[in-house]
């Protein structure tokens, strides 16, 4: 018997790890890693409130969230093939050319 | 024995996430992510829901991270420098995440006896299988939604290959 707050809690733990890491790091592909992350603490509390609730939908949400985060991956990691064409880096800080 | 389960591979997800967070070598995050999914993978599977288990380790640790691991090893991605942003970043950062962590427990576990608690192998309607319950409703009420998404892979496809074209 697991209370389910413990796994929301985990959730939370991952989650809040994965906010840290997105604003930490400065390599874009790390930057990208961390929001993957995220995305899979947030299936953890679907699939618990599934559990808890005794229904599908939320299992169905996380099929979904994984689906759209595949084709996420795809185009987010051809847009950083992309960039390194042109810049030659993966820093972020060298990729400002919106911010001046 | 779930109460073990959940220590050993949350513990285990904890720590690939913060090795995620302080390694500094991009391969190094990866495969601590792998780490991290592998171990959803139990628990998801200790929640009863043996299909996203089985898509976890295919989708995620199979799919997506082996995409991550070939784009890291195409750009020869090396070790990231500090800079003064790394600085300001870290000083955000933290606090700001400690703040969202303390406000997300604080709701978690003063609601904690309404959420209940789970039982090991449990199902979730309790008849039947998890997949013949997703399949059932995957394919009758929300077949569009199902459809559409081959779509979004379809474009997804698409726009990898035109962005990651030799000349853009």
């Amino acid at each position: 018997m697991v209370p389910i707050a413990y796994y929301l809690v985990l959730a939370g733990v991952l989650f809040c790890i994965g906010i840290a890491a997105f604003l930490m790091k400065r390599n874009i592909i790390t930057i990208f890693m961390s929001i993957e992350l995220m995305l899979n603490a947030v299936n953890l509390t679907f699939v618990a409130f599934a559990h808890m609730w005794h229904q599908v939908s939320g299992q169905i949400f996380v099929f979904f969230v994984m689906v759209v985060a595949a084709a996420e991956a795809a185009v987010g990691l051809a847009i950083i093939i992309a960039l390194f064409r042109v810049r030659q880096t993966l820093n972020v800080d060298q990729v400002n050319l919106l911010k001046n | 024995m779930q109460i073990a389960l959940f220590t050993i591979f949350g513990l285990l997800a904890i720590a690939g996430a913060l090795n995620l967070l302080l390694q500094r070598h991009p391969i190094h995050s990866a495969l601590s992510l792998i780490v991290v999914m592998m171990s959803l993978a139990v628990l998801y599977w200790s929640l009863g829901a043996e299909f996203l288990a089985a898509a976890q380790v295919i989708v995620y640790s199979g799919a997506i991270m082996v995409l991550f691991v070939f784009v890291i090893m195409l750009l020869n991605a090396g070790e990231e420098e500090h800079t003064r942003g790394s600085r300001v970043a870290a000083i955000a950062g933290f606090p700001g995440a400690a703040a969202i962590f303390c406000l997300l427990s604080f709701v978690f576990l003063s609601e904690r006896h309404t959420f209940g608690a789970t039982r090991l192998g449990e199902s979730v309607n309790g008849v039947g299988s998890n997949i013949l319950q997703i399949s059932h409703v995957l394919f009758t009420s929300l077949l569009l939604p199902f459809e559409v998404t081959s779509i979004l892979i379809l474009v997804a496809i698409l726009g990898a290959v035109v962005l990651a074209r030799k000349e853009l």
